[in-house]
């Protein structure tokens, strides 16, 4: 079964976000970038498919040169080979334009399924598995919490508001992950020895054909200060009211 | 030309999710400013009743699927419906609500209109005739103004953000969409019903942290959910914990919520859960901790133990209702 992983580096969650002067980018000084938590479930399941049905495992980023850390931690993980696509500033970028240099590269790979992470935690765009299903013309399973995949068809199962879903859809196909997919491994010392001896082709790549423009970066405005009711529970009565009668929430 | 608006009404097992009234609403405003029409695309089963829900919204026209083969959400012919809604209504607007079904659906039928798509809106401008977005990113850290390029301006719109008005009557003129043949055999979808409100569609939320002290003890939030109709948040810490289970995480890797209250019990507030939750329009925080950073984002706090305060104010929450 061979298997492309879709990853993303990204800042990590604990990043304070502050903007640069251009105000369209954040400042990346001290940010510390990781591999986007929903991709690190991707690659998780990615590695147990390869355990249960053979084949390899390919990662495929698309970003800054400095992602190559975070594309050896995968191969530490357990992938075989990677691909980076390698183009600054892509942080906030056209979701389009990612998804159609994806699926130029993805194209030459054979592969029997795609894992993606739901979104990633910086754009939050929430676009990419589903264009790049698309443009594949495969089916895609979104934002899964299970699966069992055979080396035909995989059943997946996706949480919907109040409830779930139970898709099942025949091989190539692509998934996206949800966090509780499964409990991502961390990577083995002779993992990371051997990560370092695996294949990383890189490319430069330029995005094309945007179809939407980022025009600024704003923080949110500042919280206006807010009021300490009381200590203890003599203070429930009062917050309770103030609920009910001032902010009118209840 | 591209004119006018166009939603997608989002509907399981013949009820309308009530976010769409929310997107016919912000439909109806900006097509006073571009012009055009005003549609709605209804696609389900026993669907064809909903087109009375959208009368006092201003709606000229529904396109419309109503068959027994569509009566669960199936990403693929839901795509071919919308984006031949889209043929025949040439909108320069199309609006979607960032639900579970709509951030699957959006991506799809923007890749299949080769359009520009800005995902949970929380604020759209009218400049020039073209649509100016505000969406949060790095899960409300920060927020980004974008313009979509293509012909067609596609947008995903949070829900619980947009206020919903009726205003007139109409009488839509209702066009039959085709159903065409399905490429990809989905074997089975079946769904499954949970009883609580669902985080991302709720008005109040109670949520728990590690000050919970352990999974046995989350009765207490559950209680005071119930009382409010709330729905039951939890932090990355609890669920990392496997106290509670991950459709409950608000936060950076969880869920990014905006409800009318948000109530955090014995949450300290981590940076990447203070982004999830600080869009909240009211906020409650209780902690024994005074100097804990969730208290920097309330709106009124008591520093206090939660397993003191939430049964009081779960006594004055009912006596309030009986009295009113």
């Amino acid at each position: 079964m061979n298997i492309v992983v879709c990853m993303k580096s990204v800042p990590s969650s604990e990043t304070k976000v502050k903007i640069n002067s251009d105000g369209v980018t954040i400042e990346q000084t001290d940010v510390v970038f990781e591999i986007n938590p929903y991709d690190e479930y991707a690659i998780e399941e990615a590695i147990r498919a390869k355990e249960a049905h053979g084949g390899k495992v390919t990662i495929l980023t698309l970003g800054a040169a400095t992602a190559t850390q975070n594309i050896r931690k995968a191969l530490a993980m357990g992938a075989d080979e990677a691909l980076h696509l390698i183009c600054e500033n892509t942080e906030l970028a056209d979701s389009s334009a990612i998804a159609e240099l994806l699926y130029s590269a993805i194209k030459e790979i054979e592969f029997d399924v795609i894992f993606c992470g739901k979104k990633a935690i910086d754009c939050d765009n929430h676009q990419l598995p589903n264009r790049l299903a698309q443009l594949l013309d495969i089916p895609a399973v979104t934002a899964i919490s299970n699966l069992e995949l055979t080396t035909e068809s995989g059943s997946a199962k996706r949480n919907i508001e109040g409830g779930t879903e139970l898709i099942s859809v025949n091989l190539p196909a692509l998934f996206s992950a949800e966090k509780g997919l499964n409990e991502p491994r961390y990577a083995s010392l002779p993992g990371i020895m051997a990560a370092k001896k695996k294949p990383l082709e890189e490319r430069q790549v330029s995005l094309s054909n945007e179809k939407s423009t980022v025009l600024s970066l704003e923080l949110p405005p500042p919280k206006p200060k807010g009021r300490i009711v009381g200590e203890g529970p003599e203070a429930a009565g009062e917050l309770v009211r103030i609920l009910r009668e001032e902010a009118k929430v209840i | 030309m591209a004119q006018g608006v166009l939603i997608f009404a989002e509907q399981r097992e013949g009820v309308l999710k009530p976010s769409s009234l929310e997107a016919a609403t912000l439909g109806r405003e900006l097509k006073k400013q571009i012009g055009g029409e005003l549609s709605v695309a209804i696609i389900g089963a026993n669907s064809s009743s909903l087109s009375s829900e959208f009368k006092q919204y201003g709606v000229d026209k529904v396109y419309l699927a109503d068959s027994e083969e569509l009566n669960q959400y199936d990403g693929e012919r839901y795509t071919a419906l919308l984006a031949e809604a889209v043929s025949k209504a040439e909108p320069s607007v199309l609006i979607i609500v960032a639900s579970a079904m709509g951030k699957d659906i959006a991506p799809r039928v923007a890749s299949s209109l080769d359009a520009g798509l800005a995902t949970d809106c929380t604020d759209v401008e009218v400049i020039d005739g073209k649509i100016i977005i505000t969406r949060p990113v790095y899960a409300g850290k920060a927020f980004i103004k974008l313009r979509i390029d293509s012909d067609i301006q596609i947008l995903s719109i949070r829900p619980n953000v947009f206020p919903k008005k009726v205003e007139g009557d109409t009488d839509p003129e209702v066009i039959d969409l085709q159903i065409g043949e399905k490429k990809y055999p989905v074997s089975e979808v079946q769904h499954v019903k949970s009883e609580r409100p669902e985080l991302t569609e709720a008005s109040i939320i109670v949520s728990g942290g590690r000050g919970m002290g352990g999974p046995e003890n989350f009765h207490v939030t559950e209680e005071l959910a119930d009382v409010l109709g709330a729905a039951v948040g939890a932090s990355r810490a609890v669920v990392d914990a496997g106290w509670r289970p991950h459709t409950e995480q608000v936060g950076q890797t969880g869920k990014t919520v905006s409800p009318n209250l948000y109530i955090a019990c014995g949450i300290s507030g981590a940076i990447q859960h203070l982004a999830g939750m600080s869009s909240s329009k009211v906020i409650v925080a209780i902690n024994k901790d005074a100097e804990a950073p969730i208290f920097k984002v309330a709106t009124y706090g008591i520093v206090g133990d939660l397993f003191e305060v939430v049964p009081k104010m779960i006594e004055s929450i009912k006596s309030l209702n009986e009295t009113s």
